[in-house]
């Protein structure tokens, strides 16, 4: 996945996506207030200089499914995996809640069901829900996934005309979403795949490079017209 | 407070009275179930505490995200520590041959035993789903999954398993003379079957002599390896992470000194009161006392070092975020479990360089008091200050313990309280035949 800042808006469409897309429980006003929201996917808000006159950047940030995750380091049970294609899984059924993944996890990008947020649902809301994602029970942990059900769908349909994934067959839901189409999706084994394209642009950088822990999503820096770009976290 | 400086007792005999009476008509039952009633009412709030917690899930708690670990982890490295000493004490000095240990090693171990079963629940409890804390075993089943090796938690689960089996063997081997001895002063009928029953046939043979000192020595040959070892892995459950303040070499050996020096602060306070209570001055001598009071001092100055070493690691590395971590422990929100922990720990502490306060026992117990609690402000202060303020200025947070997770500590001082008040009430807490050869020793001309 490549996110780029410079046509990043922060709208927050990706979020409402995602929480539409997964399943994402609302906890309600006095969670939130607590910090338990549950989003996979936040917008990270900078504003820099003058507090009369600031200036905005913003930064989606979703699970990076690091190459050399942490996280997998440290669960004891094996509920976050790498899968052969280069996610990071989380395996609800096999999670025990030990909640060390988010304890060693730099981008704190993962979210624990700390009661339970989903039986109580009324009706119309379990009506609502995407029928092809797990919804989760209390005490375990939950992250992006990449919209794992849209990949394995994309390449179900893939293999059985047997041939390979298309670039921009798979769409995530933030990638669906965003007006300005900022997240791009791909094969970065594809040479000509447009997420490859932008992987190799003088821009693009990894957030928190230094953890060493590879991330798969990176970012596009933003242009400034004059003086030093974006904030250094952004 | 209690006798002063009595001679050890010459007559044998008289030792084993003195030792045995005490499970057999103890000398102050209304204290003993006043203080029993107390631990009792503690362990009614860890059911309640537990009970909330797994009826509504985590969430009672004051974790959040990014401090998703709170006071449940750091009790649980602070319970474990304390179980340290027990072990150490017993087991070193058995090994070494030297004879002033006896007097201290039976209670000692008890101590290690229940604070090692209360580190060993806070894990479980802190579980989002703590009914399927076994899949951290690695048993035969049906989804064909192992545990996963690489990570510190897994090694934790083996770790603290194996280091309760082998204090409660070493513990248990420790004792059965002693039952026996109790059992053969028994008058009541069911106090027969009961130690009887738990001195497994004991007569004091020579052979059973020869077999027991050989199963003794093998178990405390294979516990002091396991102190380092355990504290050890325990310190990975932090410094495997990539987490500033926390990924460093440091750790292990930090952790362990730290924890042999908690455990030997609760072991003083302990020895203390039971001096006190049980009025074994003449037992546990002023000696005992000095001896606590050394080794306390000696693991102490270990533990200053592996702080200092600390801070000059992360200025010498410079990593800006390790930097960043340390002026948060220093001057953040959480400063006041830095400076604390500092204070208490080590201010105190220098008063043990004069023997006098090393054989006082009112000022032994109060700065046993006071390295118990700094020790418990590191586990806390290690803990929040590395997750509160991690890498993205966005995921900063707080982390207030609820009421809950307080009940829950009360309640778990508890279940190290009232097991330990049962041994001191039922068991022979003074090992006997053990004061018995060091005054064989003492007057025989020193060969063997």
């Amino acid at each position: 996945m490549s996110i780029d800042l410079d046509l990043c808006i922060g709208c927050n469409a990706c979020v409402i996506a995602c929480d539409a897309e997964n399943n994402v429980p609302m906890v309600g006003k006095e969670l939130v207030a607590a910090g338990r929201a549950m989003h996979w996917l936040r917008v990270d808000h900078y504003t820099e200089g003058e507090s009369a006159d600031p200036k905005f950047s913003f930064q989606p940030v979703p699970c990076m499914h690091c190459e050399q995750a942490p996280c997998e380091m440290g669960c004891p049970v094996n509920a976050t995996v790498h899968s052969s294609d280069g996610l990071n899984l989380q395996v609800y059924n096999r999670c025990i809640g030990t909640r060390t993944c988010s304890a060693y996890c730099p981008y704190k990008v993962r979210r624990f069901n700390w009661f339970d947020f989903t039986a109580a649902d009324p009706e119309p809301i379990r009506a609502m829900r995407n029928p092809d994602v797990t919804v989760r029970q209390r005490g375990v942990m939950e992250k992006c996934t990449y919209c794992v059900q849209r990949v394995r769908e994309v390449r179900i349909r893939a293999d059985l005309e047997t041939r390979d994934v298309r670039d921009g067959e798979v769409v995530t839901a933030c990638q669906q979403a965003c007006p300005t189409k900022a997240i791009v999706f791909g094969n970065i084994l594809d040479p000509e795949a447009e997420v490859t394209r932008r992987k190799a642009s003088a821009r693009d950088y990894a957030l928190l490079e230094e953890v060493n822990a590879r991330p798969r999503t990176t970012y596009l820096a933003r242009i400034e017209p004059a003086g030093p770009t974006g904030r250094g976290e952004g | 407070m209690t006798r002063k400086a009595d001679p050890p007792p010459e007559n044998y005999a008289a030792v084993t009275r003195e030792v045995a009476i005490i499970p057999l008509a103890y000398p102050k039952p209304m204290a003993w179930a006043f203080c029993f009633g107390g631990a009792l009412v503690l362990l009614a709030l860890f059911m309640l505490a537990v009970g909330a917690t797994f009826r509504y899930g985590i969430g009672m708690w004051g974790n959040d995200i990014p401090v998703g670990w709170g006071i449940a982890i750091s009790n649980y490295i602070w319970f474990l520590g304390i179980g340290h000493a027990g072990t150490l004490i017993s087991a070193l000095l058995l090994l070494t041959g030297t004879s002033r240990r006896n007097a201290l090693s039976r209670f000692a171990e008890a101590m290690t035993l229940f604070a090692v079963v209360c580190a060993g629940l806070y894990p479980i409890i802190h579980l989002g789903r703590p009914w399927l804390f076994y899949w951290m075993a690695p048993y035969p089943n049906n989804m064909t999954i192992w545990p996963q090796f690489r990570s510190p938690l897994t090694w934790d689960f083996f770790a603290v398993l194996t280091y309760l089996t082998v204090s409660a063997l070493f513990w248990y081997i420790g004792i059965i003379p002693d039952l026996a001895s109790v059992r053969d002063r028994a008058r009541k009928r069911w106090q027969q079957v009961f130690y009887g029953l738990l001195a497994l046939g004991w007569r004091g043979s020579a052979r059973h002599w020869a077999r027991w000192d050989e199963a003794y020595r093998l178990t405390a040959v294979i516990a002091v390896p396991l102190v380092v070892s355990v504290h050890s892995e325990i310190s990975l459950l932090f410094a495997a992470g990539p987490m500033p303040g926390w990924a460093s070499t440091v750790f292990p050996p930090y952790f362990v000194l730290g924890a042999a020096f908690s455990g030997f602060a609760i072991v003083s306070m302990i020895t203390v009161v039971l001096r006190h209570a049980l009025g074994l001055g003449d037992l546990v001598t002023e000696r005992h006392l000095d001896l606590l009071g050394k080794l306390l001092l000696a693991t102490g100055l270990m533990t200053a070092y592996g702080y200092w070493a600390e801070v000059f690691d992360t200025l010498y590395g410079g990593d800006r975020q390790e930097v960043a971590t340390l002026h948060d422990r220093m001057s953040g929100q959480y400063a006041f479990s830095y400076w604390g922990a500092l204070i208490t720990n080590f201010v105190p502490l220098q008063l043990l360089w004069w023997k006098r306060f090393r054989v006082d026992p009112r000022a032994l117990f109060l700065i046993g008091l006071s390295v118990a609690i700094g020790m418990w402000l590191e586990r806390y202060m290690l803990l929040v200050t590395t997750l509160y303020r991690d890498y993205l200025v966005s995921s900063w947070g707080h982390y207030h313990p609820s009421l809950w997770e307080w009940l829950l500590f009360a309640g778990m001082l508890g279940v190290f309280l009232a097991p330990f008040l049962l041994f001191v009430r039922f068991l022979p807490v003074i090992s006997a035949f053990e004061v018995k050869t060091a005054i064989f020793e003492g007057k025989e001309p020193r060969h063997a």
